[in-house]
């Protein structure tokens, strides 16, 4: 077990390479440094020293993989692929476009991204798999057929309809809970619940009927027709011998999704005025901060890959067949 | 008149005639020609079929591009053409195109929505220019909602498709060659996909699309038009949006190819001295193309809806291109106003959720019909 974990992880320093080559292509290779100087100072009546400023500024005055103007070890140091994209792997950062620090800014944005998203993964995750068990004890009935159809209404539907709808009905109309902001400890709570119910809301109707179709092969199993010969109740059938059985594929789907909750949601954050990872990308997206979208890049793929190994792991715990070598 | 064939046109075309070829080809596979046979009759999936032909002859309509010719031009010269490229539907729709209003006026109303000093002294809603023109009713600088929504059917379709369309070629292979030549191919393929899928879609997304705005943003000398830019930038949205979607149907037909090239019609093949291409495209690709349809027909409502989402966060089409993305953007503050505006949303939300159910709708019909497994699964209960 401990030597198949340290073979994976291994395993991701290429990935992670392979992740930082290819941000590192898209950021400095296809633009170069000049042109994206030339887009944040304004393409109109820029010169060349304002250009060659905003570079040293942020320290994209240097030649791309090897510095010819220095000797020794400092011509694969003074690089920008060393200074910019090697240096993630010690998960240093470098300043945002505005000075911060953006590892630490990273770290105090984790908090609020985990309040919301941890909620919205927990709750959804039992409420999608109850209805599908519920649509599965039923199955083949009328009850089954609604839920279904409901289920692809509810797929079909945007995203941006259950937030701007939710904000407007329930903030607006109700003034049950204020329409956005984020606040310390308890006070948090009357933020963070609107966006948690309209996280479940709108990802309930893929994951119940993806739960379903799970629940509906392992229901035609032979274990399945023995265990109702001998007699069990449905309810001991779906509970104690298809959801147990059915636990393989559904942790393949989920477990993954687990660490890059860190990285919170785009839409739901910024709608809210959650301070959390999500508007931070969001904010970094729109004002072009190029030194967080590659950072966030790079956090996403490590918490992506860790997400993998925990998948596999959770085999183990879930099916005593399964052995890690 | 003057002809414009934008290259999102030229793509549509070639998507809309790569159809047809299918359809033929179709016909003279007995398994595929059955699997369709099954589609046409399951109800729900024939009536969204039809809804989906209406969506799709709108966005053809939308795609046939001229440039009105400019009256002033003297008999003599060359003829001048106005720098506006207009689309079949224009034509189609003009009354509604050329009828704005002044600002807001709500679906079905002979006002305007906002108060204004009326002739005779007073203040009040005055009527609107076209009155009895606008079911829909017009949106913050008075374009009919309706032109909008319609408009937005063909940006919609265009993302859902062409996406994959750019996407299937390389997945196909790729993902037919790691699983039947195994090896260094195959681990490099897995490591390809590995690294793409592990960055955060909508992070890659992102980074491509800003980018690729330096680098449209950069040579403005490159397009004649901004309907030729902000086509450029739908395309190279959808390129984008390829990349990095092939991932999953790429390790689906290389888990299908390790099953099926053990298969006994396979070893035969090689025994009879057939070459590893020829067994790939002839005895691998017709008998993987089920898998390469649910995935089509699956991934179209996905990225409708992924249009929305990132035209809101910015890193969508082009603000001049009308999408259903940009219609909510735009409309998004709207629900606060007192007193509140919701049409503009609704129409956007309410098209959207109807190509997206029927894509859904079809998109079931076709994986019953397609995938053995279901098959399988259904005729046991």
């Amino acid at each position: 077990m401990f030597t198949y974990i340290l073979r994976r992880l291994l395993y991701a320093v290429p990935i992670l390479l392979g992740v930082n080559l290819l941000t590192f292509v898209l950021f400095f290779v296809v633009n170069s440094p000049d042109d994206m100087a030339r887009m944040q100072l304004g393409v109109k009546r820029v010169t060349t020293e304002a250009i060659e400023k905003w570079k040293v500024e942020r320290g994209y005055d240097k030649p791309l993989f090897w510095n010819t103007q220095v000797a020794g070890l400092p011509q694969a140091t003074e690089t920008l692929f060393f200074q910019k994209s090697a240096r993630m792997f010690t998960f240093d950062f470098g300043r945002a476009d505005d000075g911060r620090d953006i590892a630490r800014e990273i770290l105090g944005r984790m908090g609020p991204s985990l309040a919301v998203a941890l909620p919205v993964f927990v709750l959804g995750l039992m409420v999608a798999v109850s209805f599908a068990l519920i649509l599965v004890y039923f199955r083949a009935s009328a009850i089954d057929f609604v839920g279904v159809v409901l289920c692809v209404a509810m797929m079909s539907i945007s995203g941006l309809f259950y937030i701007i709808g939710g904000q407007w009905l329930v903030s607006k109309v109700w003034h049950l809970v204020p329409i956005s902001g984020f606040g310390d400890g308890v006070d948090a709570v009357k933020f963070v619940v609107l966006p948690i119910v309209i996280g479940i809301i709108g990802g309930i109707g893929a994951s119940t009927r993806w739960y379903r179709t799970i629940f509906l092969e392992e229901s035609v199993r032979d274990y399945v027709r023995t265990a109702r010969a001998k007699g069990l109740s449905e309810r001991l059938v779906l509970f104690r011998h298809i959801l147990r059985n059915a636990m393989i594929p559904i942790l393949t789907g989920v477990v993954v999704v687990i660490p890059t909750l860190f990285m919170g949601s785009l839409l739901i954050e910024s709608f809210f005025g959650i301070p959390g990872l999500g508007s931070y990308t969001i904010d970094a997206i729109n004002a072009q901060d190029f030194a967080v979208v590659r950072a966030m890049v790079f956090i996403g793929s490590c918490l992506y890959i860790v997400g993998l190994l925990m998948t596999d792991i959770s085999y183990t715990v879930a099916d005593p067949r399964v052995r890690l070598q | 008149m003057k002809p414009v064939l934008l290259w999102s046109d030229a793509l549509f075309f070639l998507l809309i005639a790569t159809v047809i070829v299918g359809a033929v080809w179709v016909r003279g596979q007995e398994h595929l020609r059955r699997g369709w046979g099954r589609v046409s009759k399951n109800p729900a999936g024939r009536w969204a079929a039809w809804v989906l032909a209406f969506f799709f002859a709108i966005g053809f309509l939308d795609s046939l591009h001229y440039r009105e010719r400019l009256p002033d031009s003297q008999p003599g010269q060359a003829s001048q053409y106005s720098i506006e490229v207009l689309s079949a539907l224009d034509a189609v729709l003009m009354p509604l195109k050329i009828h704005t209003e002044k600002t807001y006026s709500s679906p079905l109303s002979d006002r305007l929505y906002a108060k204004e000093t009326l002739e005779d002294g007073s203040r009040g809603f005055p009527l609107l220019k076209h009155q009895g023109s606008h079911g829909f009713g017009t949106d913050k600088v008075g374009q009919d909602v309706l032109y909008l929504s319609l408009k937005s059917i063909r940006t919609a379709l265009l993302i859902g498709t062409l996406t994959t369309l750019i996407m299937l070629p390389a997945a196909i292979f790729l993902g037919i060659l790691a699983g039947y030549a195994g090896g260094w191919v195959d681990d490099v393929i897995q490591y390809l996909y590995t690294t793409l899928n592990s960055i955060p879609g909508v992070l890659l997304i992102a980074a491509s699309v800003l980018m690729m705005q330096v680098v449209i943003d950069t040579h403005p000398g490159w397009f004649a038009t901004a309907a030729e830019r902000a086509d450029a930038r739908l395309l190279a949205l959808c390129a984008i949006l390829g990349v990095t979607s092939w991932t999953g149907l790429c390790r689906l037909l290389r888990g299908e190819t390790l099953k099926l090239r053990e298969m006994d019609y396979v070893q035969a093949a090689l025994a009879f001295g057939v070459s590893r291409w020829a067994i790939m495209s002839r005895h691998i690709l017709p008998n993987v193309m089920h898998i390469v349809i649910i995935a089509v027909v699956m991934d179209f409502s996905g990225l409708v809806l992924a249009e929305a989402v990132l035209s809101y966060v910015g890193i969508g089409v082009d603000p001049s291109t009308i999408s259903f993305g940009s219609m909510i953007n735009t409309a998004r503050m709207e629900l606060a106003r007192e007193p509140m505006i919701w049409w503009s949303l609704a129409s956007a939300f309410f098209f959207m959720f109807v190509l997206v159910l029927c894509a859904n709708l079809f998109a079931d019909a076709v994986r019953d019909a397609f995938d053995p497994h279901t098959q399988q699964a259904t005729s046991r209960i």
